[in-house]
């Protein structure tokens, strides 16, 4: 994507952005909600028309042969939308169909999906019978019964608990490992850290920042700050004093960070140390929280 | 790695595997709601055919040289066709659309809007092609006589069908919600259903109400399923069936435009 603009009415929801997903990686779209990181997703699929900029998806060019390139793509929705009286088999072959997975390969496929999902015990069982977890997964495998050169995760994980979040991020991972390219979007900051090899931190429709995580870290936040908890009265005195020394802060609900201690020599506040983060990051760039 | 040209079969519109694809979706959801659309598309045109021939049967024994039962069992054919094609095609266009999301889905794969829309329709034309053809049965049962000509009513109730569930996505397309329904439903298909020859002839009507009933694709849909029924089919028929093809291409756009306006921004 070169340039993209996507605006509706007076919004603009992406505004002049540029990515470039590497074929073989993870690349995360790091956003608070309304950043611009489903439509970005909805123009990859040519399902919103960019009203400026390029766009190119596998050697396609969007949106006139966008129909070839979602041949080679899987998405996963944000939205559960699988057909919920049908079984977990019946809404993997349908999926065949609608991907044109020659029919001698079709049950292959499914087999490959389910075992992918770690539903073949459930393959009989209708998809209102399953759990949140599972019809992730099966959401997930869905998207890959065509063995998809690329793959679109709008928000994967969103809503669920944190030990379905884990099994969701293990299964994406072994996606990774398996050469697929990734394109994933996320508001989930330890997600994009664990999963992306690049992260893209978007803002108001554009990428204020990119590049690894680790990188991203080090070269916006350091490597420490320092955790300095305290009543309203005495943290806002905190950031005062931080500030006139050099240093960045950011107030963190019952604490203020103050950020790239490391640099300094000692420190005149107490607190407690802790490697710096993503959220960081997003930060000292955007001004605003993330989720 | 190869070049888009070397490994792409070029990909045009309207084509055989994105139908199929839409198609094969809904074959197999049918497979886990058949029984109720069944049960309740034969046992409707039942109650029909008991209530209006014994009802109406008891004041008048024929019409236009019919008897009534025979009558009204070929223009509920027609109504049959309409309820198992408009209605299925705004509610279940929209609920694809709005809460399961399906359209998502589908548009996400290698599928047009124009492909899916025709999908949809093609698909609900076959099944009210079918439907059609109960309450037909269920007058033969009541004492209507087999003929050959029966054997074209599932094609007409397919060309029929084929317009009225895009006549129904249309609708479902241009509504931001279920409540704009009720208006299409009072004041465009209650009168389209009673002007069109189905329980009643239309002879007493005023003549301007005539004129307008010639354009009521229903009406139409009515006259020839009578026609194939009684063996009566002339050179008029074919007006009449390019009519319903006519009514069928044209909302057929409307609804590829209407949807294409919903679900791509």
């Amino acid at each position: 994507m070169r340039g993209v603009v996507k605006r509706y009415g007076s919004i603009t929801a992406v505004a002049g952005l540029d990515l470039e997903v590497p074929m073989g990686t993870c690349v995360g779209l790091l956003g608070p909600n309304g950043a611009g990181k489903s439509t970005t997703m909805r123009l990859l699929t040519a399902q919103s028309i960019a009203d400026e900029g390029e766009l190119e998806v596998l050697g396609f060019t969007l949106p006139a042969e966008s129909k070839q390139a979602r041949a080679r793509c899987g998405v996963v929705p944000q939205l559960d939308n699988l057909d919920t009286t049908l079984t977990v088999a019946q809404n993997l072959l349908v999926f065949t169909h609608l991907y044109r997975v020659p029919r001698p390969e079709r049950r292959d496929a499914i087999e490959r999906a389910l075992e992918l999902a770690k539903l073949g015990d459930r393959r009989d069982d209708r998809v209102d019978k399953l759990s949140g977890g599972m019809r992730r997964r099966l959401l997930i495998a869905r998207a890959l019964v065509h063995r998809p050169q690329l793959v679109l995760l709008d928000e994967p994980t969103v809503g669920l608990d944190p030990q379905v979040r884990q099994e969701l991020w293990a299964l994406i991972d072994a996606l990774r490992s398996e050469g697929t390219t990734l394109l994933m979007s996320t508001h989930y900051i330890e997600e994009a850290e664990r999963l992306a090899d690049t992260v893209l931190i978007m803002s108001h429709g554009t990428a204020v920042a990119a590049g690894p995580p680790s990188e991203l870290v080090r070269e916006h936040a350091g490597s420490e700050a320092l955790e300095v908890y305290g009543p309203p009265a005495r943290l806002a005195e905190v950031e005062a004093e931080a500030v006139s020394a050099g240093l960045r802060t950011r107030r963190t609900g019952t604490s203020v960070s103050v950020l790239g201690i490391d640099r300094r020599n000692g420190t005149p506040f107490e607190g407690e140390r802790r490697p710096a983060n993503l959220e960081d990051v997003f930060v000292l760039l955007t001004g605003e929280e993330i989720a | 790695m190869a070049t888009p040209e070397a490994r792409a079969p070029r990909i045009g519109r309207l084509e055989r595997s994105a139908l199929t694809g839409v198609l094969v979706r809904e074959v197999v959801n049918f497979s886990s709601y058949w029984k109720s659309t069944t049960f309740s598309s034969t046992v409707e045109p039942t109650i029909y055919l008991i209530a209006f021939g014994f009802g109406f049967g008891s004041l008048v024994s024929t019409i236009g040289g019919y008897d009534y039962v025979d009558f009204v069992g070929t223009g509920t054919v027609a109504t049959a066709v309409l309820f198992s094609s408009a209605f299925p095609a705004m509610f279940g266009t929209f609920v694809k659309y709005q809460f399961q999301r399906t359209y998502d889905a589908i548009l996400a794969a290698p599928v047009d809007t124009e492909e899916l829309v025709t999908a949809e329709a093609l698909w609900i034309a076959t099944r009210a092609g079918v439907y059609g053809c109960v309450p037909m049965l269920v007058a033969i049962a009541f004492g209507l006589d087999p003929a050959w000509g029966m054997l074209l009513v599932p094609f007409i109730g397919w060309i029929a069908g084929f317009g009225w569930a895009n006549f129904g996505i249309s609708i479902a397309g241009y509504s931001k919600s279920f409540e704009n329904f009720n208006y299409v439903i009072s004041a465009v298909l209650t009168p389209l259903f009673l002007l069109a020859g189905s329980f009643f002839p239309l002879d007493g009507f005023p003549e301007w109400a005539q004129v307008l009933a010639a354009f009521n694709p229903l009406y139409q849909c009515v006259q020839l399923i009578r026609a194939a029924v009684f063996g009566l089919l002339g050179w008029d028929d074919l007006f009449r069936v390019a009519v319903l093809v006519a009514f069928g291409l044209l909302v057929w756009r409307v609804a590829i435009r209407a949807m294409t306006k919903k679900l791509i921004d």
